[in-house]
């Protein structure tokens, strides 16, 4: 208890820190914070005006302590002030937990944006984290527990071609076979209804291309794991106690093997969540990936902040979760 | 009909380089309730022999001839099925090492229940009830808690104890000990062996006992058979064994190690030339011909060799089996000539040496005071976690005392690390380490390290000097100079070993730490080693502080010895009255847990109870004194024990007065 407790804080700690390197990068990014809030198509005495409105003046950590009120709900957000007669809305109101500010790229508060975009994500990162944790699982399992034997074999270098070939390049094959060629599944994945394919069909490619890359690096982390315990002394106890080879294998083989990956299957949450970029493009998904990408270029602060703020969040919970999980099941580290 | 009969059992490994021939053609008789020893070096195929026995030869390994019988079931080729039934139920197995054989992820109890529920089809509460009972029987304490711990719960002998009690849960007909104490300490040891000799009583099971160790075999076996390159090369009673051995490589076994009571001045070792054969190397005649004195052109190259009656229940593999002679014993060697006590070289006083961890405090050292004079040898002896190694860090630099003196050559070295040194304090003292495997780098010629040592030292600054002078240290270390060319993986251990003494003498030491340097070598390399250090030592009137817990090996090439306990100085002195009473307690339980390497020496039976108290903030009185047997009372625990001085230079930290410690009788006693 003490122990979770301890953990808990050092992640609000991690989250507070990473989110002020987070400010600094984007508030120090090329260009004038007021610029890029207004457009390129603004007038300077508009940019000077708001550039003094905002106190864009103050020392960083101030405004950094300002940026940290508005999202907390402490005080309220500037730009929605009707003086700058900016019109940015937020119909949650001006102040409240949460408060990522105002997205100038697609004119609508951030959090209008994120959450749905972040929503699809997690459905196709979702989908793609249940086909490829126990298909590398089962695959990692079977390869490692006979090594050198022809499944070993088979298994081993399915999975080196598996992940040596990148996801742009699956996602073309793919698509030439099964939309191009046999017509069975659209090209794009927009997740609406109006080409005609229903949803769970527009996920079918991104999904397999995500669990093809994905799961053959997995495997094979699976496999080295497996095949190194099955070498361990401990194991030739068991077998010549004149345990089955099922017992050997379910009771002390597996959970000695999955000390080390579970932490690589773990941090394959983060790489679903903000690294499928390549992915979502291909398949023009509205994903998470795509709108941090296109908010990058465009240069639009509030969303980028929020978003890579999100990103952290997700990988210091997976973090811990691992070391939980390591925990529980390593019984020496307790 | 005998338990295990193994008939002309050939076994075969597949490598890339080919078929490898383990074990040629191999046959053993082992009958019920016998105990059988089996002694052999590294490399000459016992753990294959085991794993035949138990079907369990990995995917590259098979039986290719010959087969294995036990207890009227044939075993040779069985069924996966057929194997279950044996293995764990009627052949069980104590392993070497207990750290590894225990699953770290599973509770005791659980590893322990699993043999009645998978052999006895035990439900659950009667296996625990089975599991708490043998736990029991191995006499480890409270075992409805030993049960819910995890094996990296428990110390080093009592996850033994947990193996051996696994192995006994399904009373098997036949127990196979492989080189069960090797790695513990051994009062440890001492403990492990009296507990499978009262256990076969009790269950009253064969034993087949695997060591390299003769004086292991000697205690736990009635009958031992000497293994070399995959063959049985003596089968006899032990008795016979020891006192007519009548095979040339037993004769060297037995030659190579220290007789209890000789030293330097009055024997030599003789080590065993050359090296094991490396298994699948082609052999015609004698596998050991090639290194026996007594091998003859024309009698031991012809044809296998058979098994010789040498005696009743005598059987030897030697050709010349009668031709031996009486068993000989070198003359002294000229290193071993008790040097004069010289000068001061190393004055230990008040050496203390204190981690901080946390609020607790582990002493180390403690006070250590003690001098090592010039060209002489100081043995440290102690079991793990005595200090020694903080002791020997200390003294080469890698770590500083919290306090006291350590005078060197006119300085003070206790708070000055590496870096603080001198370049001729740096060269005045080196060190020789236990693993020559891990102290070589890989990727360097063997020659490489001597040369950097040469110039780091200022020995040699030109190309064709340093070149000269590494040649001149290998021949000093009788390896063929063209060796320094070579990478270590193309080196015995027994070479590695004598290129770190070389390196160690590069800059003409004059103390030499040298800590358990043969501890990882094989008996018959040991010799070696131990022959070359003493005579480059005596040669070089190099100081050299000899840490070891091998006590017949410290009796043996020692002057002075230091007996630690939990960092403190149990007693010091001159080697012979070390080795007499009056003896401290604690050197007393050491002598008496020495394994012997000949059934007839009678050794006094002290075992000391529970485990090595943890060094964490100690209390007032004698270290010794929780688990002492001869302890006084409340004084011991609550007084530090005064230093008494037995005979001159003999110093015993006890309680106890020196007359009664002197009645005591003698630990060691010829029948």
């Amino acid at each position: 208890m003490r122990y979770l407790f301890r953990r808990a804080v050092e992640l609000l700690a991690t989250l507070l820190l990473a989110s002020f390197l987070v400010f600094v990068v984007t508030e120090f990014s090329p260009g004038n914070v007021a610029r890029k809030t207004l457009g390129a198509f603004a007038l300077q005495e508009q940019v000077d005006l708001l550039y003094q409105r905002l106190h864009l003046n103050d020392p960083l950590l101030v405004r950094y302590g300002r940026w940290l009120g508005v999202l907390t709900g402490v005080i309220a957000d500037p730009l929605q002030d009707p003086a700058l007669k900016l019109d940015f809305k937020d119909p949650r109101g001006d102040r409240y937990f949460g408060n990522f500010g105002y997205s100038t790229l697609y004119k609508a508060p951030v959090n209008d944006v994120l959450w749905d975009r972040l929503g699809n994500t997690a459905l196709l990162a979702g989908l793609a984290f249940a086909v490829i944790v126990p298909l590398s699982l089962v695959l990692g399992i079977l390869a490692g527990m006979r090594a050198g034997s022809r499944l070993d074999r088979i298994v081993s270098t399915a999975s080196i071609v598996m992940t040596s070939v990148p996801e742009f390049a699956s996602g073309v094959i793919l698509a030439a076979i099964f939309v191009v060629g046999l017509g069975w599944l659209p090209g794009t994945s927009p997740l609406d209804t109006e080409s005609g394919w229903s949803i769970a069909s527009q996920l079918v490619l991104p999904v397999t291309v995500l669990a093809l890359y994905d799961a053959g690096y997995v495997a094979r982390m699976v496999r080295s794991s497996m095949a190194e315990v099955m070498a361990k002394p401990y194991i030739r106890t068991a077998v010549l106690k004149g345990l089955n080879f099922r017992t050997v294998i379910l009771r002390h083989a597996l959970r000695n093997a999955m000390i080390a990956p579970f932490t690589v299957i773990l941090l394959q949450v983060n790489w679903l969540i903000g690294g499928v970029v390549v992915t979502e493009m291909v398949f023009a998904y509205p994903g998470f990936g795509r709108m941090l990408l296109d908010a990058s270029l465009f240069g639009d602060i509030s969303l980028i902040e929020a978003a890579t703020l999100i990103a952290l969040l997700v990988a210091v919970t997976t973090q811990l979760l691992s070391d939980l999980g390591y925990r529980l099941l390593n019984p020496q580290v307790r | 009909m005998s338990l295990l009969s193994i008939r002309n059992l050939r076994v075969e490994y597949r490598t890339a380089a080919g078929v490898s021939v383990a074990l040629p053609d191999f046959s053993l008789d082992i009958q019920e309730g016998e105990r059988f020893g089996l002694v052999g070096e590294s490399g000459c195929g016992k753990s294959t022999l085991i794993m035949a026995i138990m079907g369990y030869l990995g995917r590259n390994g098979a039986i290719a001839a010959g087969s294995i019988h036990f207890d009227g079931q044939d075993l040779t080729h069985a069924s996966e099925q057929t194997l279950r039934g044996v293995r764990g139920s009627k052949i069980a197995i104590v392993y070497q090492e207990p750290a590894t054989a225990l699953n770290p992820t599973l509770t005791i109890g659980r590893q322990l229940m699993e043999v009645p529920i998978t052999h006895a089809g035990a439900g659950t509460a009667q296996a625990r009830r089975l599991a708490e009972q043998v736990l029991a029987d191995v006499h480890l304490p409270d075992p409805a808690s030993v049960m819910a711990r995890y094996p990296n719960q428990l110390s080093g002998g009592q996850k033994q104890r947990v193996v051996i009690a696994m192995a006994l849960l399904a009373s098997p007909k036949l127990l196979l000990l492989d080189e069960p104490t090797t790695g513990l300490d051994v009062t440890v040891e001492a403990a492990v062996l009296d507990l499978v000799a009262e256990l076969r009583e009790k269950y009253r099971t064969a034993l087949f006992y695997i060591s390299h160790n003769l004086g292991v075999i000697a205690r736990v076996a009635d009958r031992i058979g000497v293994m070399y390159a995959g063959e049985l090369v003596e089968d006899a009673a032990a008795t016979a064994l020891f006192a007519d051995p009548r095979h040339p490589y037993t004769r060297g076994l037995l030659g190579a190690i220290p007789r209890l009571g000789s030293d330097k001045g009055s024997a030599t070792l003789s080590p065993i030339p050359g090296n094991v054969p490396s298994p699948g190397a082609p052999r015609i005649g004698c596998a050991f011909a090639p290194r026996c004195d007594f091998a003859e052109p024309g009698a031991c190259d012809q044809g296998p060799i058979r098994m010789y009656h040498a005696g009743p229940a005598h059987l030897a593999r030697c050709v010349r089996f009668d031709q031996l002679g009486g068993v000989r014993r070198p003359p002294p060697s000229q290193a071993g000539a008790a040097p004069a006590a010289g000068a001061a070289v190393l004055e230990v006083d008040g050496l203390s040496k204190v981690f901080a961890l946390g609020r607790a405090r582990l002493v180390a050292n403690d006070q250590l005071r003690f001098t090592a004079s010039a060209g002489r040898v100081l043995a440290i002896v102690g079991e793990s976690g005595s200090g020694k190694s903080t002791f020997a860090r200390i003294l080469c630099g890698l770590d500083t005392a919290s306090g006291g003196s350590l005078r060197f050559a006119g300085a003070d070295l206790a708070a000055t690390r590496l870096r603080g040194r001198s370049q001729e304090q740096v060269a005045a003292i080196q060190m020789v380490f236990q693993n020559p495997d891990g102290t070589l780098n890989p990727a360097h010629s063997v020659g490489w390290p001597i040369g950097r040592a040469l110039r780091k030292f200022g020995v040699s600054r030109r190309g064709a000097e340093t070149e000269a002078r590494v040649k001149a240290l290998l021949e000093l270390v009788r390896l063929p100079a063209h060796l320094r060319h070579a990478l270590p993986r193309q080196l015995s251990g027994g070479q590695k070993q004598r290129i770190a003494i070389a390196r160690a003498f590069a800059g003409n030491p004059t103390l030499l730490i040298a800590d358990e340097p043969v501890s990882a070598l094989d008996v018959s390399v040991q010799a070696a080693v131990i022959n070359l250090l003493l005579s480059i030592q005596a040669e070089g009137r190099t100081s050299m502080v000899f840490i070891s817990h091998d006590l017949a090996l410290v009796r043996y090439l020692a002057d002075e010895v230091v007996v630690l306990y939990l960092g403190k100085v149990m007693e010091s002195g001159k080697v012979a009255a070390l080795f007499a009473p009056p003896y401290h307690p604690y050197t007393e339980a050491l002598l008496s847990a020495v394994p012997i390497p000949d059934p007839t020496v009678k050794q006094v039976r002290i075992r000391l109870e529970g485990e090595i108290p943890s060094p964490l903030n100690p209390g007032p009185g004698c270290r010794f004194a929780g688990r002492c047997p001869r302890k006084l009372g409340p004084v011991c625990d609550s007084d530090p024990p005064p230093v008494q001085e037995a005979s001159p230079g003999h110093l015993i930290a006890c309680h106890i007065p020196l007359a009664t410690l002197a009645a005591v009788p003698p630990v060691f006693a010829q029948a």
